[in-house]
């Protein structure tokens, strides 16, 4: 480190004229070289993510049917149309089931993990290891695993074939809506692939937990175990686990990668929000317009559900574990 | 779970439960990494078979190791996947190396730099994540079809690099950085830049490696995005490809994964290797924001 700073006195001064100057000059200007420094970062920022935003509310508001400059406008007819008459305000409902099966899950899932990997002593840098893998797992590679090997409808697949085992008939996982076996092969899926990544999380929450506060609890008398677990990890781990429940939900309203690959958009079953904007915007209709209106809403509702959330657990008022 | 109790002190000898408290601690986590590990195993065994029996009536634990299935994939023209490949090397490694210099310099700016409004434009930055960056895939998809992106590389990589997210996650770990390091190479006669790039960069290695892990990785395994933007095959990264395979009649089983086994193949070992870090970093900056 000392060396760099040494060659950093050579070097800079001879480049870039009088030395005397660095203080005051250009190079030492905050204002010039934070413009400098963000400049980029915020042209591009502006470009392409809040030029889009705006030109899609834009849109929203316009007949814009097969283009992207529309000048017929028409108010709410788009967001009357999305909502009414699409398949939108079902895939709403999807998300809501969607979510009402993998949040609970998941955050138990990384939380257990992270709890048993903590208790380790020998291979604890292995096992987070092999929970932590699945992350870097695209879930198209993951939904062709589940859909062709695991979760096949036919008789090889390895699911049909361990109830097969026991005696069980040939289940179709996802060709058949009823009964809804298709929530386990994708509930499983993203359970697979998200639950590592939330368990590191857990487990950098656990280590920050003061040891003086179970020390204190066993003087008390509390038994290691579930009185601890209840009365002291689980509400040191309040602000992870607010802030988990809130990546969790966030994640579970954008889902579509495993949906669209799993389920597959011509189902007439458990399509995401994202799915049938893409359809709608991107399909044979090509209506940026209703596509646009629906992004409005599904951001609204996003950013409602953070608000509420946040309101209800408390979510950033800094008691955190780090 | 029975032994939840969490076990504080990494130095502390002492436990509950003894050996028989262990051993069930070790089962559990056992039945578990296995059942974690199934489907990497369900890749490399089908990816090493031949489809006779893959679909076969009775479960084979290993295969027949077809390494001829390799060569298979990648000679098949019709498939093309040394293309798609290609194009997804192309695509991680430049949104990588474009993420971590716009956004780290952006961080670095808005953490350490004296400028009265530097507040404000924080959290302008924090008012465009409200909005997830899946929802606008339509008005992004409408902005670079116009600026004639479509099917190129510039479409496919310039619209992901402006990460608000990552640029906050930069800013935070900035704001914890030494400041006596920098204040040392301003005496030195470094204007905010050469402090930047000599003293600074050097120095937070580790965080650049975590965020580059995770971006390669996101960068990698992005599918709406890369579905939106190629429409010709031949812009088609991996996943694209792998979706195809899946309602493609026409694609054997065994080469099906074989390529899902050659695209997650060059990941889990970036991951390995880049996972200190990447526990590291997710530690430090926590994720709260």
């Amino acid at each position: 480190m000392s060396t760099t700073t040494t060659r950093g006195v050579a070097r800079p001064a001879p480049a870039k004229g009088s030395p005397a100057r660095s203080r005051r000059g250009l190079r030492g200007n905050p204002t010039v070289n934070f413009w400098l420094f963000t400049g980029p970062f915020l042209i591009g920022l502006a470009i392409f993510v809040i030029v889009p935003i705006g030109w899609s509310i834009w849109l929203s508001f316009f007949d814009a049917r097969y283009t992207v400059t529309p000048s017929h406008f028409i108010g709410f007819d788009n967001y009357k149309q999305i909502l009414t008459n699409s398949g939108f305000p079902d895939s709403l409902l999807t998300f809501t089931v969607f979510a009402a099966f993998i949040v609970p899950t998941t955050w138990a899932l990384s939380l257990g993990l992270a709890l048993l990997v903590n208790e380790l002593r020998f291979m604890r840098a292995f096992f987070r290891s092999v929970f932590f893998l699945p992350t870097a797992v695209s879930y198209v590679a993951a939904a062709l695993i589940w859909k062709m090997s695991i979760f096949s409808g036919v008789r090889f697949g390895l699911a049909n074939t361990v109830i097969g085992w026991f005696g069980a008939d040939t289940i179709a996982w996802m060709s058949n809506p009823t009964p809804p076996w298709y929530w386990l092969v994708i509930v499983t899926l993203r359970l697979w692939i998200q639950s590592g990544f939330y368990m590191i999380l857990f487990l950098a929450a656990l280590q920050n937990i003061p040891a003086e506060l179970y020390e204190a609890a066993a003087i008390d008398g509390a038994k290691r175990g579930w009185q601890t677990f209840r009365h002291i990890t689980l509400p040191q781990l309040r602000a992870t686990s607010t802030a988990v429940i809130l990546l969790l939900l966030i994640a579970a309203y954008q889902a579509f990668d495993e949906f669209f690959n799993i389920v597959g958009q011509k189902a007439t079953w458990a399509q995401t929000p994202l799915m049938e904007l893409y359809k709608t915007a991107l399909g044979t209709s090509q209506d940026y317009g209703a596509g646009s209106a629906g992004a409005v809403i599904l951001s609204l509702l996003i950013c409602l559900v953070t608000l509420v959330q946040g309101k209800f657990m408390g979510f950033g008022r800094g008691e955190d574990s780090k | 779970m029975t032994t939840t109790a969490p076990q504080l002190d990494k130095n502390r000898r002492k436990r509950r439960g003894g050996v028989l408290g262990n051993t069930g601690l070790y089962v559990a986590v056992g039945i578990a990494a296995l059942l974690f590990l199934l489907p990497f195993y369900l890749i490399v065994r089908n990816a090493l078979s031949t489809d006779q029996e893959i679909t076969g009536e009775n479960w084979k634990l290993l295969p027949s190791f077809q390494w001829g299935n390799v060569s298979e994939l990648f000679d098949d023209q019709t498939v093309q996947f040394g293309r798609s490949l290609w194009n997804s090397t192309v695509v991680a490694v430049l949104m990588t190396v474009g993420t971590l210099l716009v956004c780290s310099l952006a961080g670095y700016g808005l953490a350490r730099i004296p400028y009265k409004h530097s507040n404000k434009v924080f959290y302008a930055v924090l008012a465009t994540l409200m909005v997830p960056t899946a929802v606008t895939f339509v008005p992004s998809f409408v902005l670079v079809s116009s600026l004639g992106w479509v099917d190129t590389y510039r479409g496919l990589i310039i619209p992901g690099l402006f990460s608000g997210f990552t640029c906050f996650l930069f800013r935070q770990y900035f704001l914890g950085f030494p400041k006596e390091l920098e204040e040392a190479a301003r005496v030195d006669g470094l204007g905010y830049w050469g402090a930047y790039w000599r003293i600074v960069v050097p120095n937070s290695l580790n965080f650049f490696a975590a965020i580059a892990t995770i971006t390669f990785i996101s960068g990698w395994n992005a599918f709406l995005w890369p579905l939106v933007i190629g429409q010709d095959p031949d812009s088609w990264t991996v996943q694209i490809a792998l979706s195809s395979f899946m309602t493609n009649q026409t694609v054997n089983f065994h080469l099906i994964f074989m390529a899902t086994a050659v695209s997650i193949l060059p990941l889990v070992f970036v991951f390995l290797f880049l996972q200190r870090w990447l526990v590291q970093g997710i530690a430090q900056t926590g994720i709260k924001g």
